[in-house]
């Protein structure tokens, strides 16, 4: 269970232009907090600055104006205690599945004894049972994916940041990761910051979805999600989602207009 | 035979050896032939002839092993040197910025021409040998090695940093294991370059070597011994070619699969 509460305060992000382009404004002023234990889908078209947004709260990037806090200590730099997960696969390639996941807790010093054990609860907790010691490279892009989300969760980040994790998947084996994560959620209580344009997925996972504006991104709409957990499919077939869904859907579908009308 | 379609290991391995069979036939036929007159160019069998009567008589294994020597002597100075260097370089930019500009002036300096100075410097013995390799390799593997530490996939730093690395540990953990194999591949590049400098080192003001007796031969004309040297020279570093390239593997599976 996290203990601390994330705030946003009016983040900017400006990135400057390269020779005779003109500077990109990634991020309109953003402010968004998130409770302990709550789960945040962020939800937007592509290029909105989704990923931007989640880069600054990690601390891998830094915001032109406004800041990131954690209970009251700024954000300055990445750190363990806001682990993630990214849109593109990124497993160390010349570590095993198991050492992979141990990565956090190798860092921290802990003794290999302990190491085995937590990176041994959360292979069992992702299903990757068996493939301990295969190479990132044996691995599909959903193990690929759950591995990372093992990693992450291994260290016991206060926060986890998930961009568009499953985003690369087919249908079938994305839901089937959401029901993973939702599970691993509902027993753990992390606070979660969850990016992903679509609008399903949002619904399933969140308490609370915020969608984005299309670029410059800002914070359009905010919608909760009142849907009691412990959640499972059936749940895509309530008409409370089926509501939820045309009312983010008419939200979204104005932004993807006007991002496609930019381009 | 369609693009980019693997070839089996068998049949890699005729193919390989079939165009030495050609080659060799080819020697075979312009010498025993009659095309090239036995003065310019030994036949197979003579030279295979004064291969052995240097291998008996004129104790060549001797000048092999000592070439071999300041062979690796050499490429492990010039590695001991590079692949630090490089790998700070790759990663911490601001080192980047002071020795890249001078050592990218100092990989053009060719090395056989500084063998006069280095003769005057530390005189016709091993040092002057070692120099002469160590001068050869060392700028440009700093230049490749920072490359590749350089290169380093930016996601797998950034991720390693969400896991709580910093500064020396992401060089460590990070930049050192993602360069690895393609350092490895380097090392076994230049070390090919380094039986190129030794030779040169050796055809001047050396006392023994492959390539002093190269030289030597080519006093007596004997075109037999001379391209006995120049063939166990191609056989050595064929040799430590296919072993570097095991090793290479073994060591590196993850790259492999
Ligand atoms: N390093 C950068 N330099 C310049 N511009 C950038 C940089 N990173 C992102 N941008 C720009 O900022 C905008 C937002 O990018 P971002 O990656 O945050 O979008 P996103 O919402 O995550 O999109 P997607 O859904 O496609 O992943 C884009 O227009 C992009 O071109
Ligand atoms: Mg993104």
């Amino acid at each position: 269970m996290s203990a601390k509460t994330l705030r946003v305060e009016g983040v900017t992000r400006t990135f400057p232009g390269r020779g005779r382009t003109a500077p990109t404004l990634a991020l309109q002023p953003t402010t968004v907090s998130a409770a302990p234990g709550e789960f945040v889908a962020i939800l937007g078209p592509s290029g909105c600055g989704k990923s931007t947004l989640l880069r600054i709260v990690a601390g891998l990037d830094q915001p032109t104006a406004g800041q990131v806090l954690l209970d009251a200590a700024p954000v300055t730099g990445p750190g363990p205690d806001r682990g993630m997960v990214f849109q593109s696969y990124t497993l160390f390639p010349w570590l095993t599945v198991a050492q992979n996941i141990r990565y956090g807790l190798a860092e921290r010093g802990l003794p290999e004894a302990q190491q085995a054990e937590i990176a041994g609860r959360f292979i069992a907790r992702t299903g990757l049972r068996g493939f301990e010691e295969h190479w990132p490279k044996q691995l599909s892009g959903g193990m690929q994916q759950r591995c990372a989300l093992a990693r992450a969760l291994a260290n016991d980040p206060e926060i986890l940041l998930l961009d568009e994790p499953f985003g690369a998947l087919d249908h079938q084996t994305r839901e089937l990761m959401q029901e993973l994560l939702l599970e691993i959620w509902e027993a753990d209580r992390k606070t979660v910051l969850f990016v992903t344009h679509d609008i399903d997925e949002a619904i399933f996972l969140s308490n609370r979805v915020l969608v984005m504006s299309a670029r410059p991104g800002r914070i359009k709409a905010e919608v909760a999600v009142p849907l009691p957990y412990p959640r499972d499919w059936t749940v895509k077939t309530t008409p409370e989602f089926a509501a939820l869904k045309a009312r983010l859907m008419g939200e979204i579908r104005e932004e993807v207009r006007k991002s496609i009308a930019a381009v | 035979m369609e693009p980019l379609q693997p070839v089996s290991p068998g049949a890699r391995v005729v193919l390989g050896a079939g165009f030495f069979v050609v080659f060799i036939a080819a020697w075979g036929l312009a010498t025993y032939g009659g095309w090239v007159p036995p003065l310019f160019l030994a036949s197979p069998g003579k030279t295979l002839v004064a291969g052995w009567s240097l291998l008996t008589e004129f104790n060549f294994a001797g000048d092999i092993a000592i070439t071999i020597w300041r062979v690796v002597g050499g490429f492990l100075i010039a590695a001991l040197m590079a692949v630090p260097l490089g790998l700070l370089m790759g990663a911490f930019k601001p080192i980047e910025a002071f020795f890249e500009p001078f050592f990218s002036f100092a990989r053009y300096l060719p090395a056989s021409a500084f063998i006069p100075l280095l003769i005057l410097w530390a005189g016709v013995g091993e040092a002057q040998k070692l120099s002469v390799i160590v001068i050869g390799s060392v700028f440009q593997l700093v230049i490749m090695v920072t490359g590749i530490a350089g290169a380093t996939r930016l996601d797998l730093v950034e991720a390693a940093r969400t896991l709580g690395s910093r500064r020396i540990a992401i060089l460590r953990r990070v930049v050192i294991p993602a360069a690895a194999p393609q350092i490895a591949e380097t090392l076994r590049l230049v070390l090919g370059w380094a039986w190129t400098y030794v030779i040169v080192a050796e055809l001047i003001g050396a006392t023994s070597g492959i390539g002093h007796m190269i030289m030597d031969s080519q006093r007596l004309l004997d075109t037999g011994q001379m391209i006995f040297g120049i063939a166990v020279i191609g056989i050595i570093g064929l040799v430590t070619d296919l072993l570097f390239k095991a090793l290479n593997r073994r060591l590196f599976p993850w790259a492999v699969i």
